[in-house]
């Protein structure tokens, strides 16, 4: 039996052995248990920097964030608690609370992972609940910030965020789930300067409950602050185009000529941009969407519209320029060729903007399309002309998305002779065909930007700059150096003496415009009818003021509501009037159109 | 022979075992309150929390330690029966007035702390195991007769266990078959138990799966593991004949077929009961051990964090206090049968082994201790206090590292409770106390 004492000891030598190979083989040769319980213990806590303000041209806050909290639990660490004093404090129903707890545990949740209770509170609403949480083991609050717009204007223009989406996601790897970033406007074409740098913290829970720094913080990444924006926005001059456009559907788009910086930029209907905010979003989101006056449809950039009569202006500079005609030449107004209105025969070009004068137009056009550089073949001859109109047309802007820093700039379209061989046949088209755009009508498309882009350049006589809402990147910075670039038009500049003074005629006694003027500011202006069969025309309005040393250039285009000189006009005469007067004199003007509704025609 | 401590009531010590001990209860308690530790209560003897209380159980402990230094050893072996009758009567009475925690009645409610007869029971069990071998003559346990009367003194109170039911304790009393061994129980008992423990797990695993059998269709798996069985009992009976004399091809017959139809029923009871008999927790602590699917997504959440916390520790550790997984309480309820899993992380590699080293140290020195009594009696106390610890031990620790199913018992002089610190000092002081008569003593 002696033996035996040595059999004993034999296995628990071999039972301590094994143990401690298993011990081994646990802490020291395994990563993948330490591995486990960093994840668990340490977190990587994302710092989220806060994103930059965006300012009016005046300085005026009109997007900022604002903190909010999102109440989380953490299941492992929750200790029995009065849940009758808890629903007290957080408002939620005893039977919410326990719905709650138990999606917390329930997979693919886990107990010792955070869920939300109660996401995006208020200050005001986490106020009350804060003092309170000590009491509850395993809750806690975690910050976040929303966006909010204490003007309650320029919606589509300045734009929101929203939490990344997979496919966002797929793009720009950088970002993460419940991220956030720029969907629209300013907060979009920003979005790299907006948002900063998002920052590392790796913390880990002492004994005393508190989050420590791993490793001194040697391992963190710091935030960098989103970059403040300033916008070129003339926030008051915004809400009063929005006013003025209220029970419209419609856009104003007002531009400085002299930097092409957007002082307004109005798409009719509006809405309050604090409604895409925390959780009522979806809800409303969908609302918008579903709207028949399409509020998040933003008109003043992506509405595709004929430009009528305004269009008179660029087809007079274009046949300057090209040597069609020059500022005496005469057509009369033969209106078996093309309907015309009011009583003038013989105009000359500057009566024939003022009149806009449909038959002139129409000469003017056929001389530049028919320039007899193929005398041999009328067709070709027109592909000719066509093409060299078109390419001084598209020096004005139009047919471009104009570089400008606002997302989803539609073009427009000039017709091309290419265009046209496609819808007629090569070779099977010349001038009776396409005449209709020589009057701004047919197939020519233009956006209301571009038209306010036209106003610009005949205020500078020959040039202008891309057209953009960002003034300067950050509060000192300068604004993209691509904005600082002139674009010529390629006109000589004694060309728009004639247009200039022919428009500031259309405001003047007898012009198609005379209801838009103001007594002490000269301006200068051109009315459009765009026609819109079997509804109610569109009227159209550009314009620029004052004639000498120009502030400010505009585009009016309500939809369906009639005549141009009796909507468009007044309101640009408004807008004008409150930008460089900062007051309004013309009340019984202003009375009128506000209270207009054309919503419904 | 040096007797230089025998002018005293108590002879010589052995000074290595109280060291030990000694090293155990302030290793465990700094442990506990590390795994417990609240920031809101820091002091050491603050009754709120478990280190005030173990504070409290180790000064009883102590004054228990030399009280029974100063016990005449003769008196354990003449009480040796009233002190079993005595356990025993409280094992029936538990089951009676118990309070009943987690599903078992195992403890007497005395205000805010609780006795846990059970642990008790064993130092009953040892003394009249150890008096009952003695008066048969050490190294005897040959016959049926005399297996039969020490099962039975085991017997009794490990059935009042399973009452309870608290199966933890229960296997703990398997400590007492290394003992029988050692004094005389057949060597095939630890072969065949040992074979049984490997057969039962396959019986498990294959169990767990289905078969899809020729002729009978889907199965549960262990009809596959039966079949197999069966055919290798067959090819062994034809085959073996070539080999076998004639003279013993009879027996051999007889061993094969018992054998097959033993380990087929075994085989077919273990999967029967795990599926049908136990209850599910328990099920599910067999399959998480055996890395089988388990159905409730967190059924194996504290083997997965001890696992963790255990192999956050590296080989330095993380330092007292400052284990991240022990801190912020992952591991449930550390301080009682996980506890080890609080070492392994604060202590690392190099804890682990000292504890560990520890541990062989006490069991094997017992053993020593043991064999050099002149008395059958006190030597086999001794193993019985050595086996007890190896027992607990052996299934506390593998538990905590995955190598044993979940099963709650704590771990000697660490884990957190009154019961037994003072059951498993009592336990080790009786055989110190035994151990320095061993030069008077000659029975």
């Amino acid at each position: 039996m002696e033996g035996r004492r040595y059999t004993l000891i034999v296995i628990v030598m071999t039972i301590a052995v094994i143990y401690l190979l298993r011990i081994f083989g646990l802490q020291v040769v395994s990563q993948y248990w330490k591995d486990r319980g960093t994840a668990l213990t340490e977190k990587e806590v994302v710092v989220y920097p806060s994103r930059g303000v965006i300012y009016d041209r005046n300085l005026k806050v009109l997007v900022t964030s604002q903190t909010v909290y999102d109440l989380m639990v953490l299941p492992k660490d929750v200790l029995p608690f009065d849940t009758t004093s808890f629903c007290n404090i957080t408002s939620l129903t005893v039977e919410e609370l326990r719905n709650i707890l138990k999606k917390a545990v329930t997979y693919p949740n886990v107990r010792y992972k955070p869920s939300a209770v109660i996401k995006q509170m208020k200050p005001e609403e986490y106020a009350p609940i804060a003092g309170e949480l000590y009491r509850f083991k395993g809750f806690y609050a975690q910050a976040r910030t929303l966006r909010v717009y204490p003007e309650k204007a320029g919606a589509l223009l300045l734009g929101d965020v929203g939490e990344v989406t997979k496919s966002l996601m797929e793009k720009f790897p950088e970002y993460k789930k419940g991220d956030y970033i720029g969907l629209s406007g300013i907060e979009k074409s920003y979005e790299n300067e907006l948002r900063g740098q998002r920052g590392i913290k790796y913390v880990f829970r002492d004994n005393l409950g508190v989050e420590r720094q791993v490793a001194n913080g040697s391992l963190d990444v710091k935030a960098i602050e989103g970059t403040h924006v300033v916008s070129s926005i003339d926030i008051d001059l915004q809400k009063y185009g929005e006013k003025l456009m209220q029970n419209k559907r419609g856009c104003i788009v007002a531009i400085e000529p002299k930097t092409g910086e957007i002082l307004a930029l109005v798409s009719s209907p509006t809405f309050d941009p604090n409604l895409l905010l925390g959780r009522a979003r979806g809800t409303n989101f969908l609302a918008l969407s579903r709207d028949k006056q399409k509020p998040l449809f933003n008109r003043a950039t992506q509405a595709q519209y004929r430009p009528g009569s305004i269009f008179k202006i660029a087809q007079s500079l274009t046949a300057l320029q090209l040597g069609a005609i020059t500022k005496d030449t005469r057509i009369p107004c033969n209106r078996a060729l093309i309907g015309c209105h009011g009583s003038h025969s013989m105009d000359d070009l500057e009566m024939a903007i003022v009149h806009s004068c449909n038959p002139y137009f129409r000469g003017v056009m056929q001389r530049v399309v028919e320039g007899g550089r193929n005398p041999k073949n009328r067709f070709k001859d027109a592909q000719i002309g066509l093409g060299l109109w078109r390419t001084q047309i598209m020096k004005f802007g139009f047919g471009t998305n104009l570089s400008t820093d606002i997302p989803g700039v539609k073009k427009g379209l000039v017709p091309s002779p290419e265009y046209y061989d496609r819808a007629y046949g090569k070779e099977s088209w010349n001038f009776s065909t396409i005449y209709s755009i020589s009057i701004g009508e047919g197939e020519m498309l233009v956006t209301p930007i571009q038209m306010c882009n036209l106003a610009c350049i005949v205020a500078n006589r020959g040039y202008y700059y891309s057209p953009h809402t960002v003034k300067k990147v950050g509060l000192n910075g300068a604004p993209r150096p691509e904005f600082a670039q002139k674009n010529d038009v390629g006109v000589n500049q004694e060309y728009f003496d004639v247009v200039i003074s022919a428009m500031e005629k259309v405001v003047g006694p007898g012009g198609t415009a005379n209801g838009a003027k103001l007594q002490d500011i000269v301006i200068c202006g051109k009315t459009g009818t765009v026609q819109n069969e079997p509804r109610k025309d569109h009227s159209v309005f550009v314009c620029f003021a004052p004639k000498e040393n120009p502030k400010i250039a505009l585009a009016v285009y309500v939809e369906n509501c009639g005549f141009g000189g009796t909507w468009a006009a007044p309101i640009a005469s408004l807008m004008i009037e409150q930008y460089l007067n900062d007051a309004i004199k013309n009340v019984e003007r202003e009375t009128h159109i506000l209270e207009q509704n054309f919503l419904n025609q | 022979m040096s007797r230089s401590r025998n002018n005293s009531a108590v002879g010589p010590i052995d000074w290595p075992i109280i060291g030990v001990w000694i090293f155990f209860v302030i290793f465990g308690w700094m442990t506990i309150y590390s795994a417990a530790y609240d920031a809101a209560h820091p002091m050491p003897f603050d009754f709120a929390k478990e280190y005030g209380k173990q504070m409290m159980w180790i000064a009883i402990s102590v004054l228990l330690a030399i009280l029974t230094l100063y016990i005449e050893g003769d008196f354990f072996a003449k009480f040796a029966w009233v002190i079993y009758g005595f356990f025993l009567m409280l094992l029936v009475l538990v089951l009676i007035i118990g309070k009943e925690v987690n599903g078992a009645k195992a403890w007497f409610g005395i205000g805010s702390f609780g006795i846990q007869p059970s642990e008790f029971s064993k130092i009953g069990v040892g003394l009249v195991l150890a008096k009952y071998i003695a008066s048969i003559g050490g190294g005897q346990l040959k016959n049926m007769q005399s297996r039969m009367v020490s099962v039975a003194i085991i017997g009794m109170p490990a059935g009042l266990i399973l009452l309870q039911p608290d199966v933890g304790s229960l296997l703990t009393f398997v400590a007492f078959v290394f003992v029988m061994y050692r004094e005389g129980l057949s060597g095939n008992v630890l072969i065949v138990g040992f074979a049984a423990i490997l057969f039962g797990v396959l019986s498990i695993v294959t169990g767990a799966g289905t078969a899809d059998i020729p002729f009978w269709g889907e199965q549960s798996g262990v009809w596959m593991l039966i079949i197999v069985l069966v055919i290798l009992a067959l090819l062994v009976l034809v085959y073996a004949r070539n080999f076998i004399p004639p003279r013993n091809r009879r027996k051999m017959y007889l061993i094969v077929i018992i054998g097959t139809i033993a380990a087929s029923s075994f085989s077919y009871s273990v999967s029967y009961i795990v599926d049908n008999i136990l209850e599910k927790h328990h099920k599910e602590r067999i399959y998480v051990m055996l890395s089988l699917p388990v159905e409730r997504k967190d059924a194996d959440y504290n083997a997965e964090m001890a696992k963790i916390t255990v192999g956050m520790g590296g080989v330095m550790g993380k330092g007292w206090l400052d284990g991240p997984m022990t801190q912020n309480n992952y591991v449930p309820e550390q301080w009682t049968d996980f506890i080890f899993s609080a070492v392994a992380e604060e202590w690392g590699f190099v804890g682990s082994l000292i504890l560990i080293g520890a541990y062989v140290f006490l069991i094997i020195r017992l053993m020593f201790i043991a064999d050099r009594q002149r008395s059958v009696f006190s030597r086999v106390y001794g193993y019985c206090v050595a086996c007890i610890f190896f027992m607990h031990f052996l299934i506390n620790i593998g538990m905590v590292i995955g190598l044993a199913p979940i099963i709650g018992i704590p771990l000697p002089f660490f884990s957190y409770g009154g019961s037994s610190l003072m059951a498993f000092t009592l336990l080790l002081f009786i055989m110190v106390r035994l151990d320095s008569e061993r030069w008077s003593v000659l029975k």
